[in-house]
């Protein structure tokens, strides 16, 4: 048995495995589509257009570690997308508009949270309901329409937001570099810092590996799942408001496409599908292999038809590799399923 | 090694008399009557034993007694004193150091070590941030000082997970006596467990006591009980229906009583 005086170098260093994929597959990419890739301004567009994803990434990171899942959040984007589109174009109202965007976020994800601790349904239903319901009202209010937010560079919303900063520089590719990279960059690090060094991040993971635990322990997992998912809630506000800013533009299924990203990149990134170990770092370059498997592929010759193969391809791999590296019960476990019973069935040997 | 277990035992001599008592406690679950009428006092410093069949009820009045659930009708006082029972929690036991290990519930497997020692009540600075080294730090101390694991590979960062079964209860009583549990109760921590793994962990309810503490410990092996008990509680689908003093009965004519009791149904 592993006694862990010696702690593996992958727990050492929190998402490493993930990192090396990363490195490998741009290599890769590199090779394959040189004029792509060994530009800059790939790497500009994504600043540009991952932020939205990683920020629904991170969320879920924290909703999955604590052994919850949410399928919400393509709604709030549709849902509080809708709300900051209306008020910022037909009102006028800047910075309210961004403010009441986010305030619905929050209020649709503590919904959330009150259904799934309070009323005990389990997540994945509260929130496939919830995102039915937030969906139609987005649907319903909006008329189906869209809509254009021209002139939408002028305001400041838009310059603090998503705006180009160095749009005046001499260099080609810095005047792409967009806003919501330096926003992601911080709640990143932020929501970093509160899942490895904070009590609530604790509390999630601890919820996460078992709530009876965590009960006991004297963590008031109610409360803390309700936190979670408003978290949740607000950032998929915040992805919504960058993602209609930078479009220039709302349309109700804007959120679509993003339900299943987020969830592969979050267990790409090494996070548990069955709770208690999450890692942020790695969420991060999930989401990055993500998104850039789609542009390396089709820079590289092949049809979109295969992105989604890969990535299923890489998904399958990934979670293969993490339930035998990372969690030697249910690997354990695993192979008594299959017959070969180690200690008379009892998983964990007794010295 | 007992230096900490010496101060502990200094810092005990609190002025009452029973540190936990339940009067008239009743707890219903729909219409199963879980616990009828339930009177018990546990003293400063015993160890007692609670045995009955599955279902007597055992688990529950641990429950009632440490707030993770409420009783349906009774009082709790805890060292004299009555407590509110409406806002009787986990954490409201914890601050009047009542301590619970739980079988297999007292550790989160997947995470380390140290974590398990803190959570929920971590060591943090004003926004709630981990004091990370300080954590570690004391969690090594109580490992190596309390616990007494030296050398065995365990250090504050292995993972529950890959710990054995005594190891994880010796960890879980350690965090108990370290926290300053007056009362620590115990609930099946053998069970599942190989022999030289239930001698650990009836060394460290032998600790429970030398440290001054009480101990409630519950358990369905009746040897191990009668070994370490004062005192031995008997409860039969929901009642305390004996009161046994070990050195009265034997392991066997303890055995013969308990099937017997099953018997007269």
């Amino acid at each position: 048995m592993e006694k862990s005086g010696s702690i593996s170098i992958f727990q050492r260093f929190e998402g490493l495995p993930i990192i090396i994929v990363f490195a490998l597959l741009l290599a890769l990419f590199m090779y394959t589509a040189p004029t792509v890739f060994l530009q800059p301004f790939i790497y500009t567009t994504f600043l540009s257009t991952l932020p939205p994803l990683i920020l629904l990434a991170i969320g879920l990171t924290f909703v999955i570690g604590a052994g919850e899942i949410d399928l919400c959040f393509p709604a709030i984007i549709a849902f509080s997308g809708f709300v900051f589109a209306v008020l910022f174009k037909e009102y006028n109202l800047g910075w309210i508009a961004v403010v009441a965007g986010l305030a619905s976020g929050v209020l649709v994800g503590f919904v959330n949270g009150v259904l799934v601790a309070k009323m005990g349904i389990p997540s994945f239903m509260a929130t496939l309901a919830t995102q039915f319901f937030w969906a139609g009202m987005a649907t319903v209010l909006s008329g189906g329409k869209s809509y254009a937010l021209r002139e939408a560079e002028q305001s400041s919303v838009w310059q603090w937001i998503v705006g180009r900063p160095f749009a005046d520089s001499q260099t080609a590719w810095l005047t792409q570099v967009p806003l919501q990279a330096l926003w992601t960059t911080i709640i990143v690090l932020f929501l970093w810092l509160i899942l490895t060094r904070h009590r609530f991040g604790e509390h999630v993971l601890f919820i996460g590996d078992s709530n009876e635990v965590s009960r006991v322990v004297g963590i008031d997992v109610d409360r803390e799942k309700i936190k979670l998912f408003t978290l949740m809630g607000f950032l998929a506000a915040c992805a919504a408001i960058m993602l209609t800013l930078e479009n220039k533009n709302f349309f109700g299924n804007q959120g679509q496409g993003y339900l299943l990203t987020a969830i592969a990149s979050v267990l790409i990134g090494g996070t548990s599908i069955f709770g208690g170990r999450a890692t942020v770092i790695g969420t991060v370059f999930g989401c990055f292999i993500i998104g850039m498997v789609e542009a390396g592929l089709v820079a590289t010759g092949l049809t979109g038809a295969w992105v989604r193969t890969v990535q299923g391809l890489i998904f399958l791999i990934s979670i293969i590799f993490y339930l035998y590296a990372d969690e030697p019960q249910r690997r354990r476990t695993f192979f008594a399923r299959l017959g070969r019973f180690q200690g008379f069935g009892r998983v964990q040997s007794a010295e | 090694m007992n230096q900490p277990l010496a101060a502990a035992v200094t810092a005990v001599e609190p002025a009452f008399r029973d540190i936990v008592r339940l009067e008239g406690v009743h707890k219903y679950f729909g219409a199963v009557h879980a616990l009828n009428n339930i009177n018990l006092a546990i003293g400063r410093n015993e160890i007692v034993g609670l045995i009955g069949d599955n279902g007597a009820g055992k688990s529950t009045l641990i429950k009632v007694m440490t707030g993770v659930t409420a009783p349906s009708a009774g009082r709790i006082f805890v060292r004299d004193k009555e407590v509110n029972l409406s806002d009787y929690s986990v954490r409201r036991a914890h601050s009047l150091s009542i301590e619970t290990v739980y079988q297999d519930k007292s550790l989160a497997e997947k995470q380390p070590l140290w974590r398990n020692f803190f959570v929920g009540r971590q060591i943090t600075n004003r926004f709630g941030f981990i004091d990370f080294k300080r954590e570690k730090e004391i969690a090594n101390q109580i490992l190596i000082d309390v616990i007494g694991f030296r050398g065995v590979g365990i250090t504050v960062d292995s993972t529950i997970g890959n710990l054995s079964g005594g190891e994880r209860q010796g960890i879980a009583i350690g965090r108990a006596m370290h926290f300053n549990a007056d009362l620590i109760i115990l609930d099946e921590p053998t069970a599942a467990l190989g022999v030289a793994e239930v001698r650990k962990v009836i060394d460290f309810v032998g600790r429970i006591k030398t440290s001054g503490r009480a101990c409630i410990y519950i358990e369905h092996n009746l040897a191990h009980v009668h070994e370490v008990a004062d005192r031995l509680i008997v409860l039969d689908r929901g009642a305390i229906v004996a009161e046994i003093l070990p050195k009265d009965m034997s392991v066997m004519e303890l055995t013969e009583y308990l099937i017997h009791l099953q018997r007269k149904t």
